[in-house]
């Protein structure tokens, strides 16, 4: 049989067990730097140990080797079973996945030595981003090449997520990637002052918008369908959801940038932008749990609907909040407190990697063709992340809240009522609450690893055969 | 240039509703009602794949 035939399951397999292995790694630091946090002598007094060296790295790992490797995997297998043909190109995809895995090691290495361009969530050096650039380059080659020979004819909703995403990536990566190279370790930003925060945090925003978003639902408008058993709530919603996510997110990025030297105007354009996107995240996500209609009764037994379903209840949640946080009133409060990292982490604990995991679980059997070894583990693992996101977000709110508060306060005479080391004694209890609410959530992806080995152990690769046009 | 921008922005504007239109009129409803079953259509092991009515027909 010509592989023609058959879809390209091995670069699937690939990403889809990368995404598991990363996953544990990228949390792990996670942890441990929550830990450091609660208790700072756990950097051991070794500058690669060090919060600010592995806070990039735990970012890194867990945005673009597990998150980015969930968006491979899940971007090949749906594009491919919703265009039924194979991938434009094996070799391609192949490199795609020993490229995309080479930055993520080089990541690894670079950022505990300190080799960084300081721009968040883009600190690495000019060397990786051209090859950043190369593998992206390949994988839109491969993804559209993909759907160029496709033979159904409609192009489904969830590959204009994927196609909007890797798009966009493309041109923020270029973009604010752009430097003056000074050795082969060092370079500079190829923009300066204001315009160089502003670009950075277009960037910032829209590796939220468009990486964090639109890339996972793609996964959303694919996966809960499937495993619900039903099509998507509205089909036009979603087509008016991805138009007004494009439309919408690339102008939000200035609410980053509240009450710095940022024109206020471009931070109030910020602003509104921010309040707009409400409505397409609430679209969406109203799209997505709405599916379930008529089907609720499967939420009790299925655990992998539970993570789909509720990681876009998270999805909703935390865009609710973001639109809130990007008013310049309440900015002023949350900004630079730990409020802003529970409401990242409620997106990204309970969205990315809730519907990751979902998706994870849905596919890896499958691309083994074995049935999941237990889902009584899935369903504990669902138990201990939600407890673990939850401690993590409360607490996150309450020291963050309480944070802002203490900063602001003033006596009659009007000098500060807290000297900052009482703010930070202040949060001691909260961080360690925070520690335990990553513990289990890392806790979940070990029990889920364990899961999955046992699930595919000794399976052979498994080849789907594509189904015959009918004529 | 504020004119510019601001005509720009009104016609970004204009396209965003025409995509809403589009998507909501009452002659693209079956084909999106088709479009939603892409997925559900393709079974997982191949050969109960069931027919497509959304084949690109020859020549297309």
């Amino acid at each position: 049989m010509s592989t023609e035939n058959t879809y390209n399951y091995r670069v699937v397999r690939q990403f889809a067990i990368m995404t598991v292995v990363w996953g544990i790694v990228g949390m792990l630091v996670g942890v441990i730097i929550a830990a450091q946090m609660a208790w700072p002598q756990l950097n051991f007094d070794i500058a690669w140990l060090t919060f600010g060296r592995l806070r990039p790295l735990h970012t890194n790992a867990v945005i673009f080797a597990f998150g980015g490797c969930a968006l491979f995997a899940s971007s090949y297998y749906v594009v491919q079973r919703t265009c039924h043909v194979r991938l434009f190109s094996d070799k391609l995809a192949g490199f795609t996945f020993w490229g995309w895995q080479s930055v993520i090691v080089l990541a690894a290495l670079t950022l505990p030595l300190g080799i960084t361009t300081s721009k968040e969530y883009a600190e690495l050096e000019w060397p990786i981003d051209l090859l950043i650039t190369a593998v992206w380059v390949v994988y839109a080659v491969v993804f559209f090449g993909t759907l160029v020979k496709r033979k159904i004819n409609h192009i489904y909703v969830a590959n204009w997520f994927f196609a909007g995403f890797i798009l966009t990536i493309a041109v923020l990566h270029v973009v604010n990637s752009a430097a003056l190279p000074v050795s082969f370790t060092k370079s500079y930003s190829a923009f300066a002052g204001v315009q160089d925060a502003m670009v950075q945090w277009w960037y910032g925003h829209n590796a939220v918008g468009f990486f964090l978003t639109a890339g996972f639902l793609g996964i959303m408008y694919y996966f809960i369908p499937k495993q619900a058993e039903r099509p998507v709530y509205s089909y036009r919603l979603s087509v008016v959801h991805f138009w007004a996510i494009v439309f919408t997110y690339i102008w939000a990025g200035p609410h980053h940038l509240h009450y710095t030297a940022l024109p206020d105007w471009a931070q109030s354009l910020g602003m509104v932008f921010s309040l707009i996107l409400l409505a397409p995240s609430w679209g969406g996500m109203i799209n997505g749990i709405m599916t379930l209609s008529g089907a609720w009764e499967k939420l009790r037994t299925d655990p992998i609907l539970k993570f789909l379903i509720v990681s876009v209840s998270f999805y909703g949640m935390s865009t609710f909040e973001g639109p809130m946080m990007a008013i310049k009133t309440v900015n002023a409060l949350s900004h630079y407190t730990d409020w802003t990292i529970g409401h990242v982490h409620s997106g990204a604990l309970g969205w990315v990697a809730f519907v990751s995991i979902g998706a994870m679980y849905y596919l890896i059997p499958r691309l083994f063709d074995r049935e999941l070894y237990s889902l009584k583990l899935a369903e504990i693992h669902f138990w201990i992340s939600t407890i673990g996101i939850v401690l993590y977000i409360t607490s996150m709110w309450i020291s963050g809240i309480m944070q802002g508060l203490m900063w602001r306060a003033v006596n009659a005479d009007g000098t500060l009522t807290y000297s900052f080391v009482e703010s930070v004694q202040a949060m001691h209890p909260y961080y360690i609450i925070r520690f335990l609410g990553g513990a289990l959530f890392l806790t979940g992806m070990l029990i889920m690893a364990y899961n999955l080995y046992r699930t595919v152990v000794g399976a052979k690769p498994h080849e789907a055969v594509i189904p015959a046009v009918a004529h | 240039m504020g004119l510019v921008h601001g005509i720009w922005t009104l016609l970004l504007l204009l396209i965003f509703l025409g995509i809403v239109a589009w998507a909501w009129s009452s002659k693209r409803k079956k084909h999106f009602e088709q479009a939603a079953q892409i997925p559900l259509q393709d079974r997982d092991s191949a050969s109960e794949g069931e027919p497509q009515n959304m084949e690109k027909k020859d020549g297309c």
